[in-house]
């Protein structure tokens, strides 16, 4: 490799030729990538975790980690080869030639400065500019991102702002020195989609001034709005590069293929998200929505909730309401999906349906039977009928159990060794949920994300229950793994004939799961009706602000 | 030999037994040691074939040379036997008064954690009061209401260390209480004695035991200063703390007297810290 300048195109914020990213002696984790993002573009690579792409966006800004090896043809920020610098003349780069938002703004922003501060950082560090043309500058630059009364917000910690207001101090910090490249990794991942929809604007605004933008994402909705051209990332490979309508609306290769067919979003119910991976299963792509119980007034109703409200008390002394005159009904074999952004009062809810909370008033009737306002005893026998799935599967085992003890346990059979009735329950069970008896003696930690989520599945269904309460039940998974799971929650609907509560932020999941949605905001249901009604025409403003706000792909 | 230590031993081997796990020089040598200990505990007369009581008047005071490899005291007897002979008080003592401390400390700490707002503010005001004393006072208090003695003293350094275990037991156990698994354990039906005992106890006992192994080397420095004050172990055995008192009255001119107890203390001390904080990081990494 030759260390001497090399100029490229001088067109280009960013140059990248066959980098290879590895650490210690494994595996190089990025294998050969090579792309260029010019002035006024926004290059998205997308892959799921583990595919290499933030170790790419990390190369750029040479924190790659102090054991990476990077190596690279060519690898230029503004013409000019970044290739072999060590760390203070990256640090003379960093900030003035390139710019980072990461995901997490509470943890990215010192918590005991002032954001104005945080943000003047890099003013000091890399100008001339004096204490008074500093403070005009981050007000400049506040009022740039949109942040309202910039000069309230400067004096401000970070956590006394929103996500969102986060997000765009964040971003504030990283454009302040007008660096031509920006490179943003995972920056909406952890906002409400209608915060999300409005820093995705402020992206698109930043590359409209001519700023290179390098997004970061797993999500192909997202990346679908604001990104000119398309990168796939796939094991430490591109797979496939181009612009975005052309690669989301026609994919070539298989991986990019299957994550576009895993988004859930406005597929008809019942439409299988992931390829069918054996025999047994039915073959993908059809309709299978008409096996399913039709929902009349009539049918049974197993879960009601009766104006329920609870609140919490505040750290002033002042009490919250979290949830708030909220009833609804659950129809035997149909999926109601609750929405909401955060603080909306879902996951209070659902604690509330699994009666871990006491509501303050209103009541939950499980097969019309009372269930919040009995006695844990009487309501322990009625607790194998309703299931719960959780987001945090891993956290929802304990620790020192494996598969088999978890399965066993809720199987409500003492854990006997080699036993053949319960091998024979637990094989079957494993079976049902897709996996193979090999992950019995193992425990949780050492299984994947979405192993995880099937062995949360198989318990919850391990008591036969009736009812399955599933809390944000995907949305710590990747979104091929996502559609694997949400098909096979609706497998089992369909062959046990489970009625589903289907708590998420995600509209677009909940759209493809649910019979009946209901949108909850500051701790009341807005709006509720059958799904395809609620988002082909909403009635409340603020289910079509939700609606408008999802990220859709744009092919 | 306690089980604790039978415990602490067991899964130190069992852990170190990974192919992937290398022992630090200090992990080692705290090894050896260890098993030195253990060895002087329960069959002394292996490593220190004499009498430790046997008095021998001709050859008092003697420094450390190739008969007494310590040297010995005001009535001849060999520093080295009484040393090793001393092993085994030391160790059955820090050993029980943990054991005590800790049971104890669960006790109050689950009371506390389990059983609602005014049984744990009771506890919690209970242990602050005790929190009030330095654990030494609150072993003299004990010694001077029953009496001082060998089993006076065990129980006295047990019942000062109870406060502490008890505030992190219940700290433990407050952070389990609340984790998703108890949670989920509650969805399926579970009962709350079934969950307390299956899931949040185990949960809450396993870090403690790191804990304990550490603690065993305090109860046996603790043990020691109440002997040396004379209220543990009476001045003939040959407890390591009694040993030091005897030899403060000759510290200028035979300093072996207080030296070679004193050492032992510190190196058993010193060798339950080092096992302790090993077993805790390979717990941790595990």
């Amino acid at each position: 490799m030759n260390g001497s300048v090399v100029f490229g195109d001088s067109a280009a914020a960013v140059t990248v030729r066959n980098l290879r990213v590895g650490f210690g002696s494994a595996e190089p984790v990025v294998r050969g990538v090579s792309f260029a993002v010019a002035p006024g573009e926004c290059l998205a690579i997308v892959g799921e975790s583990g595919s290499g792409k933030s170790v790419t966006a990390r190369s750029l800004l040479g924190l790659a980690g102090t054991n990476a090896r990077v190596s690279a043809d060519r690898l230029e920020l503004g013409g000019q080869s970044v290739l072999g610098l060590a760390g203070r003349a990256w640090q003379a780069r960093r900030g003035k030639d390139v710019g980072l938002v990461l995901q997490d703004a509470l943890v990215s922003l010192d918590p005991l400065r002032p954001i104005g501060r945080e943000i003047a950082d890099s003013l000091r560090l890399h100008t001339t500019l004096g204490a008074a043309g500093r403070a005009r500058r981050v007000l400049e630059l506040l009022d740039a991102v949109g942040l309202p009364e910039p000069e309230l917000q400067v004096r401000k910690l970070s956590g006394q702002l929103s996500g969102g207001e986060r997000q765009r101090a964040l971003i504030a910090a990283a454009i302040a020195l007008n660096p031509p490249l920006l490179i943003a990794d995972e920056p909406t991942t952890a906002l409400d989609v209608t915060v999300q929809a409005q820093i995705l604007a402020l992206l698109e605004q930043i590359t409209g001034a001519g700023t290179a933008v390098l997004l970061i994402s797993h999500d192909l909705a997202v990346v679908s709005r604001v990104a000119h051209r398309v990168a796939v990332m796939y094991d430490g490979q591109l797979v496939e590069t181009g612009r975005t309508p052309e690669v989301l609306g026609s994919p070539q290769q298989e991986q990019t293929r299957r994550m576009v067919a895993a988004i859930p979003g406005d597929k008809p119910r019942g439409t299988r998200l992931s390829p069918s991976d054996g025999p047994d299963t039915p073959s993908g792509l059809t309709a299978t929505g008409d096996s399913r119980a039709e929902v009349s007034p009539e049918s049974t109703v197993v879960l009601e909730a009766i104006g329920l409200s609870k609140s919490f008390r505040r750290q002033d002394g002042t009490r919250q309401l979290a949830v708030d005159d909220v009833s609804f009904a659950l129809h035997r074999g149909s999926t109601l999906g609750i929405v909401g952004e955060s603080g909306s009062g879902k996951t209070t809810t659902a604690r509330l349906l699994l009666a871990l909370l006491a509501p303050d008033h209103g009541e939950v009737r499980v097969f019309g039977e009372p269930w919040s306002t009995t006695s844990e005893k009487t309501r322990r026998g009625l607790r194998a009928s309703v299931g719960a799935i959780y987001q945090d599967a891993l956290g929802s085992f304990d620790p020192r159990w494996s598969v088999a003890e978890i399965l066993t346990d809720a199987l409500h059979l003492r854990h006997e060794r080699g036993a053949p009735h319960t091998t024979a329950r637990l094989t079957s069970l494993l079976d049902e949920v897709g996996l193979a008896p090999t992950v019995l003696p193992r425990r949780p930690l050492e299984l994947s994300g979405g192993q995880r989520q099937r062995v949360g599945i198989a318990r919850a269904l391990a008591g036969r229950p009736e009812i399955l309460i599933c809390d944000e039940p995907v949305s710590s998974l990747d979104v091929t793994v996502q559609a694997q799971v949400l098909d096979l929650l609706d497998d089992v609907q369909r062959e046990r004939g489970l009625s589903l509560i289907f708590i998420s932020h995600d509209l677009g999941v909940v759209q493809h799961v649910s019979d009946h949605i209901a949108i909850m905001r500051d701790g009341r249901i807005v709006e509720m009706g059958p799904a395809e009604r609620v988002f082909a025409a909403p009635q409340h403003p603020y289910s079509a602000q939700l609606l408008a706000a999802v990220p859709r792909l744009r092919a | 030999m306690s089980d604790l230590e039978v415990q602490a031993g067991l899964a130190a081997q069992s852990r170190q037994s990974g192919p992937s796990r290398r022992l630090g020089v200090a992990e080692t040598a705290a090894g050896v040691l260890a098993l030195f200990l253990l060895v002087s505990a329960v069959v002394p007369q292996l490593l220190a074939p004499g009498d430790p009581l046997a008095i021998d008047p001709l050859s008092a005071f003697q420094p450390p040379n190739l008969a007494h490899g310590f040297g010995t005291d005001e009535s001849g007897r060999d520093i080295y036997s009484r040393v090793v002979h001393g092993t085994q008080y030391s160790l059955v003592i820090g050993a029980v008064a943990t054991a005590i401390g800790l049971g104890l400390g669960i006790l109050l700490g689950t009371l506390a954690g389990m059983l609602g707002r005014v049984v744990d503010f009771t506890v919690n005001r209970f242990l602050e009061v005790l929190f009030a004393f330095p654990g030494l006072l609150l072993a003299l208090l004990f010694i001077v209401i029953f009496g001082p003695g060998v089993v006076t003293a065990t129980i006295a350094v047990g019942l000062s260390t109870a406060p502490g275990y008890a505030r992190i037991i219940r700290a433990q156990l407050i952070t389990v209480r609340s984790q998703a698994f108890v949670e989920a354990a509650t969805v399926l039906g579970r009962t709350r004695w079934q969950i307390l005992l299956r899931h949040i106890l185990p949960n809450t006992l396993a870090p403690l035991f790191v804990l304990a192994t550490l603690g065993v080397g305090q109860a046996i420095v603790w043990a020691a200063t109440l002997s040396y004050l004379g209220l543990g172990a009476e001045p003939p055995t040959s407890e390591w703390g009694a040993m030091l008192s005897a030899g403060r009255t000759y510290i200028t001119s035979a300093w072996w007297m207080s030296f070679f107890p004193g050492l032992f203390i510190v190196l058993t001390a010193v060798t339950a810290t080092v096992l302790g904080r090993s077993i805790d990081r390979r717990m941790r990494h595990a």
